[in-house]
């Protein structure tokens, strides 16, 4: 099979050899090509973002203004912290070279003025294998000043990274900006967009990592190369993540559209002890889980695992086998969301905790019906209410896991409806509802 | 108790922002460097923070206490953040927490008399797939047992 991002050649992460195997050679490629010829080969090739929403780059590069009197940016993003995501990490890693000429490429497309790479704190020593890389590309004259003379071009722009320090709200894109400036990391209200208003106010790119990573070889080889691995419409490899009850967790770059029981049982080498799989979350926590017999036939990739009911995200698949307490994950996700809700807006600061609480609540064996129809109607009250997507994903792991796994959820807590009315009082429309209704559920 | 940055830490700031349009823009990265000289960030930390940036102490304060990464309060020279999120939580990442706990003989968000070791329980640290795990400082220890995890522990002088 064929790799893009993690190769299997001995210190391909060091520049002489990443040089050897025609490192860099493609930024002379991209650079005598147009900027607009450069985003048409990726509009083509298919390239969708890796960074959780799967919108596909090419367009989003074609909405930067062709001309602004204010300097232009590219973010990339490296935050990574959506739990059961580990794979940008392998990059700074094992190929840090195809994220720094990938931003070389990017940044000309786009007439950026420099990027800035935004890496997670906590990933303090990956920055640092970052950094020597970058200091090395600086060194050899391939970025900054010097890199007019390397490439014979009139373009120039600078690459800095931007270490984070540990808040999840930072990987929503215009937190990470605010976080860059120096601000309180508030996600902003959109419109406007990066593209017209990003950092400092001036038009800004933000890709994913490994969307990134992957530009190099895509301007190397054509889109049409492209274009053809995996599944049409979510073209190229993917990273995917794999942990939890699996005898070999870890990143695995296969084509998307591979099937998800390939990944698990092949890959990944199945579940230990032969056992059932309850549940599995297939893109990152904020993802609809599947149940155990929702998989099958399931590919990796954005569109095929919306028709099943989930979403890609990024990659990370979560699996949990038959003996898994899934009141206790419940709790654990959402006990994340409500840590990490930046606080701006009331049903995510609110909602996260009202759900924990009710959680928690049913994890003691002191839950009640009422809690599972209180848990789904605060989670519907958050979706689609807030400025950015992190309500939505407190809401809807919530909302699927105890709808897919409502009998789990049934046997957890006690039946009878204690004190309905009192405990559903703070949304209006179920105040109306009479009690015989509660009690059906 | 007066907080000044030292020389060299001052150079470094020099350099930091020039990596940014504007000194505002390098809060985050000064703030580390305070830290480093420090240990946690005081009041008169952050104050002598805006004042070499030339921005509202205010405003130092709205970001240093926004990220769990600075300090605020003191924590111990091995400070042990053991990550309980789902991944870790499936392959004994609260195992792993408890048995920190009855060793040191402290709770989570607390530091040893003898100032060696503080615990934190963590978000995801993006180690899922060597899961469970726990950053000592900037360093991770993955596939953690409880044989190994009292290893470390005891590794640690
Ligand atoms: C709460 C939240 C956290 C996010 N975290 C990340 C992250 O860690 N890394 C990332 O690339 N995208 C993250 N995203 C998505 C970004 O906002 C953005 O869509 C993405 O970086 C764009 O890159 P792409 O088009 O290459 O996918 C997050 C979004 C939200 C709402
Ligand atoms: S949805 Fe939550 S995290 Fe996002 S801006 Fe609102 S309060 Fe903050
Ligand atoms: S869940 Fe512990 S490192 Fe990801």
């Amino acid at each position: 099979m064929e790799k893009i991002l993690l190769l299997d050649i001995p210190n391909y992460h060091r520049i002489d050899v990443y040089r050897e195997h025609g490192g860099y050679e493609t930024v002379k490629k991209a650079y005598s090509m147009s900027p607009d010829e450069v985003i048409d080969e990726v509009k083509k090739s298919g390239l969708r973002g890796r960074g959780g929403a799967s919108f596909l780059t090419g367009l989003k590069w074609s909405f930067m203004p062709k001309t602004s009197d204010k300097p232009k940016y590219l973010c990339i993003n490296g935050d990574e912290s959506e739990p059961g995501s580990f794979k940008d990490r392998q990059i700074f890693e094992f190929n840090p070279h195809a994220l720094i000429e990938g931003a070389l490429i990017a940044c000309y497309a786009i007439q950026a003025k420099a990027a800035y790479i935004y890496v997670r704190g906590e990933y303090h020593n990956w920055i640092e294998m970052l950094q020597k890389a970058l200091d090395d590309a600086y060194s050899m004259g391939l970025v900054g000043e010097k890199m007019k003379e390397t490439f014979q071009t009139p373009y120039e722009c600078n690459i800095y990274i931007h270490k984070g320090a540990g808040a999840y709200i930072c990987g929503e894109e215009s937190s990470l900006m605010n976080s860059i400036e120096g601000k309180r990391p508030y996600p902003r209200v959109k419109p406007p967009f990066p593209a017209q208003n990003g950092l400092w106010g001036c038009p800004t790119t933000i890709n994913n990592v490994e969307t990134i990573s992957n530009i190099p070889a895509i301007i190397k080889n054509g889109w049409q190369w492209f274009s053809r691995i995996g599944e049409p419409r979510h073209p190229g490899t993917l990273l995917f993540g794999v942990s939890g009850h699996v005898m070999k967790p870890g990143v695995y770059e296969l084509p998307s559209g591979v099937l998800l029981t390939d990944l698990i049982y092949n890959y990944a080498g199945g579940v230990p002890g032969g056992k059932k799989i309850k549940c599995v979350i297939p893109g990152g926590s904020s993802m609809p889980p599947l149940r155990g017999d929702q998989i099958e036939g399931v590919k990796m990739d954005a569109e095929s695992l919306k028709a099943a009911g989930s979403a890609i995200g990024t990659g990370g698949v979560i699996v949990m086998d038959e003996d898994t307490d899934l009141v206790r994950v419940l709790a654990r996700i959402t006990k994340f969301y409500y840590h990490e809700s930046c606080g701006q807006c009331t049903p995510c600061r609110e909602g996260t905790g009202w759900m924990l609480k009710a959680l928690n609540r049913i994890a003691r064996g002191q839950g009640t019906t009422s809690d599972l129809e209180l848990l789904i109607d605060v989670a519907k009250n958050i979706e689609g209410n807030t400025v950015c997507a992190l309500g939505d994903a407190a809401a809807w792991p919530v909302k699927f896991m105890i709808t897919r796994f409502r009998d789990e959820f049934e046997k957890a807590v006690k039946k009878e409806v204690v004190m309905p009315v009192a405990s559903m009082v703070h949304s209006m429309r179920h105040t109306a509802l009479p009690l015989a209704e509660l009690k059906k559920n | 108790m007066d907080f000044k940055f030292t020389e060299e830490n001052l150079s470094r700031i020099e350099s930091v922002r020039k990596k940014y349009p504007d000194s505002k823009a390098a809060l985050m990265p000064v703030l580390y460097i305070a830290q480093e000289q420090n240990g946690y960030i005081t009041r008169e930390v952050m104050d002598e923070v805006a004042l070499v940036l030339g921005i509202k102490a205010v405003d130092v304060l709205g970001v240093a206490t926004f990220y769990t990464m600075y300090h605020t309060s003191p924590v111990g020279k091995y400070h042990l953040q053991v990550c309980t999120n789902v991944s870790c939580m499936l392959k004994g990442g609260y195992e792993m927490l408890e048995e920190t706990v009855k060793k040191l003989g402290i709770g989570v968000n607390e530091v040893t008399p003898d100032g060696k070791f503080s615990i934190e329980e963590v978000e995801c640290m993006g180690s899922c797939g060597t899961a469970p795990m726990m950053a000592v400082n900037n360093d991770y220890f993955e596939n953690l047992t409880k044989e190994k995890l009292n290893e470390i522990l005891d590794s640690l002088k």
